[in-house]
């Protein structure tokens, strides 16, 4: 935590477990028997509980979305920028939850976790998950927290996925979905990103088929080379010129092949910093969940018809610069839901930032999120 | 409201499906929603206006026009409304095609080129005629394609658009004598609704 908790922040929160003994029947036919979710909550749920906010995390993310867990953590949440007093997703009008996704590393029931069945760790048995099973638990959750209709359901890259597919599957139980730096599928290039990621981690030889828990070691070279190059996806072309340029870190060349230019060197400690706080069962699962993400697959390729019994408002945003899901994948989005007539805005930000840019306090983002969720405030507070 | 919004709200009946492209900060849409159940999305490029629509609760689209339509099918809207920005964009035939493909009827306002002092302006001074419908200098206008009221029925006629209703009207948004009787030089703000 720094010296003094800035005052635009939600300050020490901490996590809390909900056990679910309910089964989830999963869409891949498997069923999960009971589970445990990880959420944190920031600000206070009002008396009709119509003023709360599910944030939903993407890839790499994790239920500590904003604020500190103890005086010695020195970053806030993920998502702090934009979630606290005053901040756009304003936690002195909304009740913010986040909960952890099910497959996760960071608490909720996932590979690393016990199989109650077995009494062993689940590694790689543990079921896949999608989307659509990570919203089915969100939803128990809101059940357990007494939420029946969220004032919005948030979410930027895979979380924007959760929050459309909410949008799909629970049409009644949200107000609104924000949908930010997301796509209705991935392309071709996205699902091939993800296999070099997944490749790397299952092609090295600490993987163990998945059960490396039980020869005390993990595939840290592996998960490595799979967030370096997620990584370069994340960040644009210009933000890498930018940050790093053709820098080297002695001023010379070596000829050889340990770290020379700047870039290498950032890449290398993200992968390695990533490594040491990430799952490699986890990943595989995330990035699968990613791959399988396409709502309009059972309806006929029609993405107008998977939208077409949503009732929700919906706010699509996306990054100019960003390469991952370019903002034509948004206005897919956008324009599938002016067809079926459903109220929607759309904003593209302008910024050098690349896909991270939905992470990043960048102003013009912060105003208009923050115009729009004022809005869905105030329509709370008129209910 | 602005008085030339107030005009073209008259024209659309309730529960009406609106395309308003440059819809500013949303007032119209606004109003339309509010009073008349309308179904509307606005399409704008600045920022400060978009977030004024959020802040509306009207459905704006972040859309530069001059990349056309092509997102919306074709009838998809019962108006489409376009003010003051037909003079705007880099190719107001296209928009004005556009405009008709995706809607029943398009609405549009914009400056008469062709007003008296615009014409006294340019004639007698022999500078860029600058005035409250047309506050720019030459050199910082958005205004690229100003065409007077004349020039734009005579569009209309080449394209086989039907004009269904015209007002044209002086700075204070009122028609009178004058601007019936001699619209080209006495009205300084065309709004026109027209089909195929």
């Amino acid at each position: 935590m720094p010296e003094t908790i800035p005052q635009d922040s939600v300050g020490l929160v901490q996590p809390q477990t909900l056990h679910v003994d309910q089964p989830l029947e999963l869409e891949c036919g498997r069923v999960l028997p009971s589970y445990d979710l990880v959420y944190e909550t920031y600000g206070t749920l009002n008396a009709n509980a119509s003023n709360a906010v599910l944030i939903c995390h993407a890839l790499s993310g994790h239920h500590h979305a904003a604020g500190y867990h103890s005086d010695d953590e020195t970053r806030p949440g993920w998502w702090d920028s934009c979630i606290g007093p005053g901040k756009p997703i304003d936690t002195n009008r909304f009740f913010v939850v986040c909960p952890n996704n099910l497959g996760g590393c960071h608490g909720s029931s996932g590979p690393g976790s016990q199989n109650p069945e077995t009494g062993q760790l689940w590694g790689p048995d543990f079921p896949m998950m999608t989307v659509k099973d990570w919203v089915k638990s969100q939803a128990q959750l809101a059940d357990a927290l007494g939420i029946h209709r969220w004032a919005a359901v948030v979410g930027g890259s895979l979380g924007g996925m959760q929050a459309l597919q909410w949008s799909i599957d629970f049409p009644d139980r949200l107000a609104n979905a924000v949908v930010i730096a997301a796509a209705p599928k991935l392309s071709a290039q996205n699902i091939a990103f993800n296999e070099v990621a997944r490749q790397s981690i299952l092609t090295d030889p600490h993987f163990h088929g998945g059960r490396y828990y039980l020869h005390d070691t993990y595939p840290r070279q592996g998960l490595i080379l799979a967030r370096m190059v997620g990584h370069i996806t994340y960040l644009s072309d210009d933000a890498m010129r930018m940050k790093f340029g053709r820098d080297l870190r002695s001023g010379r060349f070596h000829f050889g092949f340990d770290v020379e230019f700047q870039v290498e060197s950032y890449l290398r400690h993200q992968g390695e910093t990533f490594s040491r706080n990430f799952d490699a069962n986890t990943y595989l699962l995330m990035t699968k969940a990613l791959d399988y993400f396409d709502p309009a697959r059972e309806c006929d390729g029609t993405l107008e018809k998977a939208l077409s019994g949503t009732r929700c408002n919906f706010l699509v945003t996306s990054f100019n610069s960003d390469w991952r899901f370019s903002p034509e994948r948004s206005r897919e989005i956008v324009n599938a839901l002016v067809q079926v007539g459903r109220n929607v805005s759309y904003a593209e930000i302008d910024t050098p930032k690349g896909h991270d840019a939905f992470l990043l306090p960048i102003p013009e983002y912060r105003k208009l999120f923050g115009a729009y969720m004022g809005r869905v405030a105030e329509a709370v507070s008129d209910a | 409201m602005r008085d030339d919004l107030a005009l073209i709200s008259r024209w659309i009946p309730r529960g009406a499906r609106v395309l308003d492209l440059g819809c500013g900060d949303g007032d119209l849409l606004a109003h339309l929603q509010n009073d008349r159940d309308v179904n509307g999305y606005g399409l704008e490029i600045d920022q400060d206006n978009i977030a004024a629509c959020f802040a509306k609760g009207v459905n704006v689209i972040e859309q530069d026009l001059d990349k056309g339509l092509g997102n919306f099918q074709s009838d998809r809207f019962d108006y489409v409304v376009m003010t003051q920005a037909l003079q705007a964009v880099l190719r107001p035939d296209s928009v004005l095609d556009e405009m008709l493909r995706v809607g029943r009827e398009a609405i549009i306002t914009f400056p008469n080129f062709g007003h008296w002092r615009v014409r006294s302006y340019l004639g007698f001074k022999g500078r860029m005629p600058v005035s409250s419908a047309l506050p720019y200098e030459w050199y910082d206008t958005p205004n690229i394609h100003l065409c007077t009221v004349k020039d734009f029925e005579a569009h209309c006629r080449e394209r086989d658009i039907r004009i269904i209703e015209r007002q044209v009207v002086n700075r204070h948004h009122r028609s009178g004598t004058l601007t019936r009787a001699w619209p080209n030089l006495f009205g300084e703000i065309a709004i026109y609704r027209v089909t195929l």
